[in-house]
């Protein structure tokens, strides 16, 4: 990767970091409501793989720790803080939530709060690509308890089967919730159970953004070259609780500081400054922009957008005026 | 006008809209090499092949969900589930996904997809296999809801529900697949909202929808003939939207009703139809509503619990010839 993407990929990664740093200041501040999952820790994953994907080309699909992932499609950050904040502006309309946030013209088709439940809409999107003859792929990007459900066997079986283009990235962050994955799990490499349904899979170093981008390179081709899914596991960690409900009590100290050692942002910090395209100054210079932007332009917008409208409530139930709903012939 | 099987009605519908886009498709277990277990799409692998007519594997939830993820991206898939009982199991699709994404996404993205799925009492197939499940999908915002009781329906119902853009779930029998009717040669777009007035009558109001419709023509036939009571049957094609107007302008006509269910009567059409005359047309009434249900048992094996489970005729004119205190 040359030197200018790798500083493009520092700046996305450190502003991820500070977003979603922003949104637990806001959600202590009651600003936001309802759950709220942080992705402090995992910023490499997304970013990795959709450097060598398409964004806004190939559709992404997720489960609730959706906001960054939004983001690096495309989506404008000042619309997913607003639909936290359940603003008419929000990329969701405030209909949404954290956990559901939507950028239908970015290829960003949702997060989703059922764990696993995005697996076959992902493979049914693979298999509308298909059908439709694009050259689009469908990525799913899930946590590795995700694969405990069953739509995870069903949903592999099924993208096997049919050679459907869909790439699954495990973001494998070791926990649950709040269990241990050796606790929940027989298999703990989970790029391995690919293999009962004959998907070629691999793993890499989710905390290393230039790792990630490699492997991920290999998945997309395979994907996008027709020869059907593949999965793809990333080892990360996140920083926080599964959510703000959870302090994360139930991981070691020493666990979080080896982590904490390797940190997907400061890891490719230290890269750049080690090749002498980057020093503290600059960095801390990149920090403090970034924080302005959030400061100074994302939440006063938030502050000030106009809530929905009560008198909509019941809007997006259904379709509007649907001609076939009055039994019309066209 | 000809006369065709149910299942040769949906079949219809199925080949027309199949042939007329290439985006509709029809995914379910069985339904492709075999033609469903019902026929309902019987010729169609042959005619639009394997990536248009899908045999999937059991996983009715993943399957589902998988037709829920195509349609986000403009296909238009028909889902059979093989029976509504294994339809509990993509329920999780069903309501999770289908129902809620218009809203969640703020408007963004929405869910064409139909789902056919049979329910009822057959012969003796018992407790796993017998389930009534559409008083779970019609308490579901986002979702649609519609019941043919004749080939007329079945085929026009399938016809709206594959070119609207709402997720609708379509409640068969099946004790109706082969049930004769007549089906316009023209092409029929039937309303997904609304009821019909299928006899007309001036003493009671007998609600039916699928089967329990034709419980109720029974039932009017022999109150008119031997208790000289004159029932207006309408049948509530739509179960969601259930269609207040059409219940509130007949319970005025007629100042009474029953309900007539083949389900359990717990938290089902029945109770919603009362809750609706309730609602809308309380001082209407010369009595209390009544409703005829299958007994509060999963679905018995022996063929005479099972016939003891389940309402019919009779049962109707039980009630109503009570309620009027002959």
């Amino acid at each position: 990767m040359n030197i200018a993407d790798q500083k493009r990929l520092l700046r996305e990664m450190l502003f991820a970091r500070r977003f979603e740093e922003r949104c637990y200041e806001a959600y202590v501040e009651r600003k936001i409501g309802g759950f709220l999952h942080l992705y402090p820790g995992q910023e490499a994953c997304v970013h990795g793989v959709m450097e060598a994907a398409r964004p806004g080309h190939d559709y992404v699909i997720t489960g609730y720790r959706d906001h960054v992932h939004a983001i690096k499609c495309g989506t404008d950050p000042k619309a997913v803080m607003a639909e936290l904040y359940g603003k008419e502006s929000g990329c969701s309309r405030g209909r949404g939530g954290s956990m559901h946030i939507f950028d239908v013209e970015h290829r960003f088709m949702g997060g989703y709060a059922l764990v696993g439940g995005p697996f076959p809409l992902a493979v049914g999107m693979a298999k509308a690509i298909k059908l439709k003859g694009g050259d689009e792929i469908s990525i799913c990007f899930l946590g590795d308890a995700a694969n405990n459900q069953g739509t995870f066997h069903e949903s592999l079986n099924m993208a096997a089967i049919w050679e459907l283009p869909v790439l699954f990235v495990c973001e494998n962050n070791l926990y649950g919730i709040g269990t241990r994955i050796d606790r929940s799990t027989s298999i703990q490499d989970q790029h391995k159970r690919a293999c009962a349904y004959g998907i070629p899979s691999a793993v890499a170093d989710g905390q290393d953004v230039e790792a990630v981008v490699e492997a991920a390179q290999v998945a997309v081709d395979h994907v996008r070259s027709g020869k059907g899914p593949y999965f793809l596991e990333l080892k990360t960690y996140r920083y926080r609780g599964h959510s703000m409900s959870d302090a994360g009590a139930y991981r070691t100290k020493e666990e979080q500081q080896a982590w904490g050692e390797r940190d997907p942002v400061l890891l490719l910090r230290d890269r750049l400054i080690a090749a002498g395209e980057m020093d503290e100054a600059t960095y801390r210079a990149l920090d403090q922009a970034i924080l302005r932007e959030i400061e100074e332009e994302i939440i006063p917008y938030c502050e000030a957008a106009a809530d929905p409208k009560v008198e909509e409530l019941t809007r997006y139930v259904l379709a509007e005026n649907d001609p076939y709903v009055r039994g019309e012939a066209p | 006008m000809a006369e065709m099987m149910y299942w040769e009605a949906i079949r219809r519908a199925h080949d027309e809209e199949m042939s007329r886009d290439p985006l509709v498709i029809c995914m379910g277990e069985d339904i492709g090499i075999a033609g469903g277990t019902y026929k309902a799409t019987q010729g169609l692998y042959d005619k639009f092949g394997p990536e248009r007519v899908i045999d999937t594997p059991i996983s009715e939830n993943s399957f589902t969900g998988l037709g829920i993820g195509a349609s986000f991206l403009g296909v238009r898939p028909i889902i059979e589930i093989m029976s509504v009982n294994f339809a509990w199991l993509a329920t999780d699709q069903i309501f999770n996904s289908a129902a809620k994404v218009r809203y969640m996404s703020g408007g963004q993205l929405e869910a064409p997809v139909v789902i056919r799925s049979p329910g009822g009492s057959a012969h003796q197939l018992g407790a796993q296999h017998s389930a009534r499940m559409e008083k779970v999908f019609m308490g579901i915002a986002g979702l649609r809801v519609v019941t043919p009781s004749n080939p007329r329906q079945a085929y026009g119902l399938l016809k709206s529900a594959v070119r609207c853009n709402d997720p609708v779930f379509i409640y068969e029998h099946e004790l109706m697949y082969n049930m004769k009717g007549e089906v316009p040669d023209e092409e029929l777009f039937h309303p997904l909202e609304g009821s019909e007035v299928v006899r007309s009558g001036r003493d009671i109001t007998l609600f039916g929808y699928n089967i329990s419709v034709h419980w109720a023509l029974q039932a009017a036939e022999i109150l008119s003939r031997q208790h000289g009571i004159e029932a207006e049957v309408v049948d509530l094609y739509t179960l969601s939207p259930l269609d207040r107007e059409g219940i509130r302008a007949s319970v005025s006509r007629t100042h009474r009703a029953l309900i007539a269910e083949e389900a359990e009567p717990a938290v089902g059409v029945g109770s919603e139809v009362m809750a609706i005359i309730n609602e809308t047309c309380f001082f209407e009434l010369d009595a209390p509503p009544l409703r005829v249900s299958s007994a509060n048992v999963p679905q018995p094996y022996a063929h005479n619990l099972e016939k003891a489970a389940i309402p019919n005729a009779q049962d109707i004119v039980r009630a109503v010839v009570q309620s009027f205190g002959r």
